[in-house]
């Protein structure tokens, strides 16, 4: 069997098809930069998640620290359960305040935390206990209406 | 011809005859399976048709997937900028072109490009009864002829869809980027936060390996079975076309569904 042109070619469309994947994995996707080798699990409970998603980032200072790996309800205390992938470079302090943001306008939501300063650091498989729901834009509008019309009352 | 009971009875022979190819092309499929030992121990038989059916079309596919890419970029912009986040124009060109446009829009043009010359390629070599001498010499035309065709447009389609997505991005920066000037820094780490290697592009390439099968698995099945006649042959490089394009549209909906189910 011998080497000739027709192989050349077909190395050529493989290495090709093969860069192309290499683009789509490292340059389109975030394989290289979000990749979470080593991480804990951390949970926190919230009355409301507003639209936060599965996969969606957990941030600290606005750097990815993580990524929500399961939401799902509490029957018992009617409370939605955050299941949380971190990094297992950073770790945080037990008083660790999460709350849920949105980035922009129309932007996705995201988990934030905002550190505390306990010396005691939070294990894999805490609870986070201080937590912020997402925030409803009709009940802002509506608490917004109400002190409008009560201001309106002690004017007169 | 208004006799009902003509009516019927063609109606019936139009079932039967579908149903009876739709259990031929099984069976056929179980034996491409059984005989393609041959197709990898005798590697340039599978390598020539990689050549025809992938090297080929390496044009067509590039060149489109470049347009398909500008005018994503082109419509994107004009949609996005009503809402003020331009930004986001590289998320929506990637994830477009990973999760559906790569994979679908490619193997639609792969199946008229090189589906049809394997249909013609067979059909031609059944007409000219090249495939009852090799079965006289003692050689399966299936394992010869077929296993190697089919297994080259297998390996062709999922690089041929990668290569089509990643000119596609490469077309909405240059439209996004360079003509329109929408930031580097944002285009690119938009996309890169928006876009999960395997949740978007592992997946765009799971669908592309599925419409390789089944479109190779249409093109030499239309090709064995063809009339071996000139009228014969034509037909069936059409239903070739038909059948794929239909195959893969209906093909990307159930693998859409079971992937991205929107959690």
């Amino acid at each position: 069997m011998n080497r000739s042109v027709l192989d050349l070619w077909v190395g050529f469309f493989v290495a090709l098809g093969i860069a192309a994947l290499l683009f789509l994995a490292l340059k389109v996707g975030n394989l290289s930069s979000a990749h979470l080798s080593e991480t804990y699990v951390l949970q926190a409970k919230f009355d409301n998640i507003g639209g936060l998603k599965v996969r969606g980032p957990v941030k600290s200072a606005g750097v990815v620290v993580g990524r929500i790996a399961d939401i799902r309800f509490d029957a018992a205390t009617y409370e939605a359960i955050v299941t949380m992938n971190i990094d297992g470079r950073y770790r945080f302090p037990k008083d660790t305040f999460a709350a849920i943001y949105t980035s922009g306008l129309l932007g996705e939501q995201f988990v934030g935390f905002d550190v505390g300063g306990d010396e005691k650091m939070l294990n894999a498989g805490d609870t986070i206990h201080k937590t912020q729901s997402a925030v409803v834009l009709e009940k802002l509008i509506s608490q917004f209406l109400f002190n409008k019309a009560a201001e309106g009352q002690d004017q007169k | 011809m208004a006799d009902p009971a003509a009516l019927l009875r063609k109606l019936g022979h139009a079932v039967t005859e579908r149903v009876w190819r739709l259990g031929f092309a099984a069976r056929f499929f179980v034996a491409i399976i059984i005989y393609s030992g041959a197709s990898f121990r005798r590697l340039h038989l599978t390598l020539r048709e990689v050549f025809f059916s992938g090297v080929l079309s390496l044009l067509i596919i590039t060149v489109s997937g470049l347009f398909v890419g500008l005018v994503l970029g082109l419509q994107g912009y004009e949609t996005l900028q009503r809402y003020g986040s331009t930004e986001a124009l590289g998320v929506l060109v990637a994830l477009s072109l990973t999760r559906e446009l790569g994979p679908v829009v490619a193997a639609l043009l792969f199946a008229s490009r090189a589906g049809s010359s394997v249909t013609a390629e067979i059909g031609l070599m059944k007409a000219t009864e090249q495939l009852k001498a090799m079965d006289m010499m003692a050689v399966n035309p299936i394992a010869r002829v077929v296993a190697p065709r089919f297994w080259g447009g297998v390996i062709s389609m999922p690089l041929l869809a990668a290569l089509f997505s990643a000119m596609g991005v490469l077309g909405g920066w240059l439209i996004g980027v360079v003509f329109i000037g929408v930031d580097e820094g944002a285009f690119w780490s938009q996309m890169q936060a928006g876009v999960d290697f395997r949740f978007d592009v592992w997946n765009g390439v799971i669908k592309s390996f599925v419409f390789g099968v089944a479109v190779s698995l249409i093109a030499v099945f239309e090709g064995y079975d063809s009339v071996p006649t000139a009228e014969g042959v034509s037909r069936a490089i059409t239903r070739t076309v038909v059948t794929s394009a239909l195959a893969i549209l209906a093909l990307d909906f159930v693998l859409t569904s079971f992937m991205f189910r929107g959690a």
